[in-house]
């Protein structure tokens, strides 16, 4: 989703004005029809949140800050947390396991790549919802993977593995995986290898050539799939609600339920306005981070460099 | 010469889409003048497909009115996408199944377009407390079908049914049920006034719900799963990982009917009895057809064939069906039963949201 627009800030600036009138007319529908189609709704949730809400009915147009008013509460704050931790927790746990996956993914032979690379997507042809029931399914105790622990002789009686924290993790897991790996995938497979040889052949052990040298280098690829995991599953309400136990339900369990319950529109607008706001200062306060790194990397390159070159 | 190709092509097209665009207006005019057809929205899944082949051709054999069936989520649900579509002025459904708590919501808007009894002449066949009134007495729904929510087990696990509701909060039962997530269609602080406090006037106050919350909150360990999802718990309830809980009566025993080792039990404090009117969206342009329609589904013989073929309770005096005493049994019970406390779910819905959540997830 969100792949393209971070290679194309690659794109050098000369490319982007050295359009022609024609081009930047076909480029221009599309963008007008992104604006409509996101700025319309989102002002129209933006307006909601401030309508008025009508006990035991609807809501009415109007400004009042009483939804917003609903936020100052230890209940609120706790649902937040606790929404950011497991989305935060997903993200982490999706990235450890893509890096070494996308990492030995590249060096793969061609179609055993493009065999990967094709179930990876046709996950995200899955709807959460077929998502959500298998996983529920795999992680009970009368169908689920536990049965292979009696099997083997393990346990006496099957585990219980769903609902709980595990399973949401899991099943969120799943759901931002593949997003990590096609971000992941073009800087990894773009990384000189050349580099990573270098750094063994002066000795280096494997892990940390890898370390030292590779998650370095692909700092920004990082950052953005964890940025995209991260908002992704921030987003999801079906695997919370049909993985977890009401402590991990998220809020946007809570704004379905607000909307689609309770009919209180203006609540569940104002409670998406802020976790869209929380996320969005989040997603620019880890941007910043990322960025702030990579200089930092940058320079120590261009300083090692430049005190070699002068040592020569 | 490029761009005169290009610009005719594109003309061509152009015309070719109006061309298109037109034949398929003509014959949508000629289908509607075909028949008059009415949208009916019913709970989709088992409870539709129902409609959809027991009840509905044969209504259209009798009053060539063709039914277009669409399946609606929930009854709020479904209500927050008919309130918003009526407030531009279009129905998503003319006549929708709605259950009682959404019915009071969408009277705050005069969402339901008031009904004719004289148009409606069946109506006497029911009983009086299904003919649905807004507050000065406008009728604005009229009772369809009855269901009980029972105590549900699975009977490989329980081999003796349980009895009473008091079984949710038995401590052998740990870790074992499954309850519908929301107060407003669990229904559970009502099941626990009536099982512990027998009280009527309990839940008018605050005071009263914090009090009855507090022994309702008595049973969480006891919950493997808050459900909001039907599937999900029938899943676990036949497979027996999750062996109890509360359910509807009528798709517990469709569930039986197949196989399954699910029993659905009324308890000694009586099952909780809600019931669903027919009402029809004010911005519906069929009144005349939804008014047919509403009628036929009032017929005694109509009301016997619901119980039969879908287990719902019907809304018509018993003495007026050709129910045996069995069949009547089946899909419902002599005990009083558990009535919803509406004015409560309605006029306190927020604050009881609010103190009903932070219950159940802390």
């Amino acid at each position: 989703m969100s792949a393209p627009v971070l290679n194309a800030q690659q794109t050098p600036a000369a490319a982007v004005e050295g359009f022609s009138r024609s081009e930047t007319v076909t480029l221009a529908w599309p963008m007008i029809m992104l604006s409509v189609f996101f700025v319309i709704p989102f002002g129209t949730m933006l307006a909601v949140s401030f309508f008025e809400r009508v006990p035991g009915g609807f809501f009415e147009p109007g400004f009042t800050l009483d939804s917003y008013a609903r936020f100052i509460d230890p209940f609120f704050f706790k649902s937040l947390g606790m929404t950011m931790m497991i989305a935060g927790s997903a993200s982490l746990l999706c990235l450890i396991l893509a890096v070494p996956f996308t990492w030995t993914l590249t060096r793969m032979r061609h179609h055993h790549r493009v065999l990967w690379l094709v179930a990876l997507l046709s996950i995200l042809s899955l709807s959460e919802v077929i998502i959500g029931f298998s996983w529920s399914l795999l992680l009970s105790r009368s169908t689920g993977i536990g049965n292979i622990l009696v099997w083997l002789g393990i346990e006496n009686r099957a585990p219980k593995l769903s609902p709980g924290l595990g399973a949401v993790l899991t099943g969120l897991c799943y759901l931002g995986f593949p997003y990590a790996v096609l971000v992941l995938f073009p800087q990894l497979s773009r990384l000189d290898p050349t580099l990573h040889e270098a750094a063994r052949m002066l000795g280096a052990s494997p892990r940390r050539a890898f370390m030292n040298v590779v998650l370095p280098n692909i700092a920004k690829a990082l950052v953005a799939a964890f940025i995209m995991v991260f908002v992704f599953t921030l987003g999801a309400y079906l695997i919370p609600q049909l993985l977890g136990k009401p402590q991990q339900w998220t809020l946007p369990v809570l704004i379905a339920d607000q909307a689609l319950f309770q009919s209180n529109l203006p609540f569940a607008a104002a409670m998406s306005i802020f976790l869209l706001g929380v996320s969005l200062s989040l997603v620019v306060c880890v941007g910043w981070l990322g960025r702030s790194s990579q200089a930092r990397i940058e320079d120590q390159s261009t300083t090692q460099s430049t005190t070699q070159s002068a040592a020569s | 010469m490029t761009h005169t190709i290009l610009k005719n092509r594109r003309r061509f097209l152009a015309q070719s889409a109006a061309l298109v665009g037109a034949a398929s207006l003509g014959s949508g005019i000629g289908r509607a003048q075909a028949a008059e057809t009415l949208t009916v929205a019913t709970y989709g899944g088992y409870f539709e497909d129902s409609f959809k082949n027991i009840i509905y051709p044969a209504f259209t054999e009798e009053t060539g009115i063709e039914i277009v069936s669409v399946p609606e989520p929930t009854s709020d649900a479904w209500l927050i996408q008919l309130e918003t579509a009526a407030r531009a002025n279009s129905a998503p459904a003319d006549v929708s199944m709605i259950a009682q708590n959404a019915m009071l919501k969408g009277q705050s808007t005069e969402l339901w377009a008031p009904l004719d009894l004289e148009k409606l002449p069946n109506h006497t066949s029911l009983t009086p407390d299904f003919i649905h009134t807004y507050s000065d007495g406008r009728v604005d729904g009229i009772g369809a079908v009855a269901w009980y929510l029972t105590l549900v087990s699975n009977t490989d696990v329980y081999p003796e049914a349980p009895t009473s509701w008091a079984e949710l909060w038995n401590p052998d039962n740990e870790d074992s049920l499954g309850l519908m997530a929301l107060s407003s269609n669990s229904f559970l602080l009502e099941i626990t006034n009536a099982t512990f406090f027998k009280d009527p006037e309990l839940l008018q106050s605050e005071a009263g719900i914090e009090k009855v919350l507090a022994k309702l909150a008595e049973l969480k360990p006891n919950v493997a799963l808050w459900y909001r999802d039907e599937g999900q718990f029938q899943q676990a309830l036949q497979s027996g990982e999750i062996p109890m809980g509360q359910y509807y009566h009528d798709v517990a025993g469709l569930a039986a009917a197949d196989g399954h080792p699910v029993r659905s039990t009324f308890p000694i404090e009586g099952g909780v009895r809600d019931s669903g009117c027919w009402a029809i969206s004010r911005a519906s342009s069929k009144q005349e057809a939804a008014h047919t329609f509403i009628n036929y589904m009032c017929r005694p013989d109509i009301q016997a064939t619901l119980a039969r073929k879908v287990g719902t309770s019907p809304t018509v005096k018993r003495e007026l069906l050709d129910l045996s005493d069995e069949e009547f049994a089946s899909v419902s019970s002599a005990d009083t039963p558990i009535t919803p406390v509406y004015s409560m779910h309605n006029e306190r819905a927020d604050w009881l949201n609010q103190v009903w959540t932070e219950m159940v997830t802390s």
